[in-house]
């Protein structure tokens, strides 16, 4: 087995993600970044890879240097080395500039056999990047996966349709996105993280890649123009009897008072 | 017709009627034809699609082979070249998720995917509204590049009424591109979310439950009610107890009534039952994130709560308890 590039994103840590209670803006300066959940899986997945076939598991995020204190995890989890396209702080690029730059550092480090990523990343919540890498790559893509092996020099998987489990084979190298199901992520011990520190992270910088600067600084295809979470307009009451037979009767009613209950 | 037009597609033939009606809205807005791509292994009514409105079908008769990723982009892709048009629609299905931004990065163009409002603005772009973070705000988006791509999900649009119009069919022809990827193996599952989705009740399961044979408790609440039973993600995906679950990767309802039992509510599950006209839940802790967003809250175990909760709408109802 040769590399195992995993794409990792530098997202917003949602258990942290706190609201404006005025605006209903979500407060996004300052909030926590991490790695989602579901790119810790695709990284599990790679390493689960190499500790049977061997080669190495290098990360590859487009970020800027803040991204640095995330992918700290993932090397405490085992990756050997993590890259960074740093677009520079505070900028913002749509998932086809994204795609675009992670193919141009991709092309970078060549020769790898296979490329992972979550299905979405919860945040965006988008589920373009695989699909798109395999497009520009001209790459075989695997989505939804939520059981991989490697027989024979070629990728088993099954994929997790709305009507079907599909088991499909494909020839390496391909592009494959995993699904939440697919395993569970380890937990760095102590030891793996002190010595996380001290493992490589390689910056590239834009004029580095074979890409037009442009589409970094230049007006991107799809701009956000608001995002705001709306009020949940909800009683939220808590219904409480004397016993707890009282509680469920006192329920009973309000739904029926609501009209909500089809039984007369 | 001048203009260049609206293309919609979705392999789900239901799906592909909906975006039909906002398909048709957005070509008469620009002044264009609207087209729709037919390619399955079923037999195809082109007729049926334009009478729900289509002005042009592009039909792939019988391709005789299994349809994988590689072909499902090289079919599409060519009809675009044909139609060139400014707007496409792509149904939100997992197989339409993964085709949209291949499409998008072949034609080097921008994707909004699982849009919940669509509409052009006066320039022509096109806007969208889009849940973000885990499904707890929503964005609004504006896609500049021309064409726009977007994937939208099942009953975000209602199909139109058919009526007797005329249109064109095109019958087109691929080879099969070099397979990248090879079927071994489909495992059928039964679809259980349709009933969800229509569901006027439901109750549903979180982790509260500590084994599979609790789930009789729910059942007897269900029948009682006339609800459909769903659960979170973890019960269906981890535990394999029910097949399909509700939240932002699975079913999205909207069921008058819905009781969540011993879910805690997370953001991905809460994403899922935002549009429920009530919401009930009931968990033993009080802290749980599921009572701020619920109209009512039952503090306490499930296992004492739910056979007398059925036991008391069975008094209601007059049945033997």
């Amino acid at each position: 087995m040769n590399r195992v590039i995993v794409l990792l994103k530098d997202a917003v840590d949602l258990s942290e993600l706190k609201v404006d209670p005025s605006t209903r803006k979500p407060l996004l300066e300052g909030a926590k970044r991490r790695i989602g959940e579901l790119d810790k899986r695709a990284l599990e997945e790679a390493l689960r890879i190499k500790e049977r076939e061997g080669g190495e598991v290098c990360t590859l995020t487009v970020g800027d240097e803040g991204s640095r204190t995330p992918l700290l995890e993932a090397l405490a989890m085992g990756a050997d080395k993590a890259y960074i396209v740093n677009i520079g702080t505070g900028v913002w690029v749509d998932t086809l500039t994204t795609s675009i730059l992670l193919e141009a550092a991709v092309r970078r480090l060549t020769p790898f056999d296979l490329i992972l990523c979550g299905e979405m990343s919860l945040d965006s919540l988008s589920s373009q990047m695989g699909p798109r890498l395999a497009e520009l790559l001209d790459l075989p893509q695997i989505t939804y996966v939520k059981q991989l092996a490697i027989e024979g020099g070629r990728l088993k998987a099954v994929r997790d349709l709305e009507d079907a489990d599909e088991v499909v084979q494909a020839d390496l190298p391909a592009v494959v996105s995993v699904s939440r199901e697919i395993n569970e992520p380890r937990i760095p011990s102590l030891m793996s993280i002190m010595k996380a520190r001290s493992k490589p992270i390689i910056t590239f910088d834009i004029a580095s890649l074979d890409v037009s600067p442009e589409i970094v600084s230049g007006e991107q295809s799809i701009e956000i123009i608001s995002v705001e979470a709306p009020q949940v307009e909800r009683k939220r009451i808590i219904v409480k009897g004397e016993t707890i037979e009282e509680s469920v009767e006192k329920l009973v009613h309000h739904l029926v008072t609501e009209g909500v209950l089809e039984v007369r | 017709m001048t203009g260049k037009g609206v293309m919609v597609y979705s392999e789900d033939k239901e799906l592909e009627l909906q975006l039909l009606r906002k398909g048709r809205e957005f070509a008469d807005k620009l002044n264009g034809p609207l087209s729709t791509v037919s390619l399955s292994r079923e037999p195809i009514d082109a007729d049926e699609l334009i009478r729900y409105g289509a002005d042009r079908v592009f039909l792939y008769k019988d391709p005789g082979f299994d349809l994988d990723i590689e072909t499902y982009r090289a079919a599409l892709l060519m009809a675009v070249k044909r139609a060139s048009p400014e707007v496409i629609l792509i149904g939100s299905t997992r197989r339409g998720r993964e085709l949209a931004p291949r499409i998008a990065s072949a034609l080097g163009t921008g994707c909004m995917t699982e849009c919940i409002e669509l509409e052009i603005d006066e320039r022509g772009d096109l806007l969208a509204r889009r849940l973000v973070y885990g499904g707890s705000a929503v964005a609004l988006e504006r896609s500049r590049n021309r064409p726009h791509v977007a994937t939208v999900p099942p009953r975000v649009f209602r199909r139109a009424e058919p009526s007797e119009r005329t249109g064109e069919v095109m019958e087109l022809g691929i080879e099969k591109p070099k397979p990248r990827t090879i079927v071994v193996e489909r495992r059928e599952k039964s679809r259980g979310g349709e009933a969800l989705e229509n569901a006027r009740i439901i109750v549903a399961a979180g982790r509260g439950f500590r084994r599979r044979e609790d789930l009789k408790l729910l059942e007897e609440l269900a029948r009682v009610l006339g609800a459909e039973i769903g659960c979170t993600r973890p019960l269906a995906a981890d535990n394999g107890w029910l097949n399909e679950w509700i939240g932002i990767s699975g079913h999205k309802v909207k069921p008058q009534l819905y009781i969540a039992c011993g879910i805690s509510g997370t953001v991905q599950h809460l994403a899922g039952i935002r549009d429920s006209q009530v919401i009930v839940s009931i968990n033993k802790d009080e802290s749980a994130n599921i009572f701020q967003a619920s109209d009512y809250g039952l503090v306490g175990d499930l296992y004492t709560i739910l056979p007398l909760l059925t036991g008391t709408l069975r008094r209601i109802k007059g049945e033997p308890i």
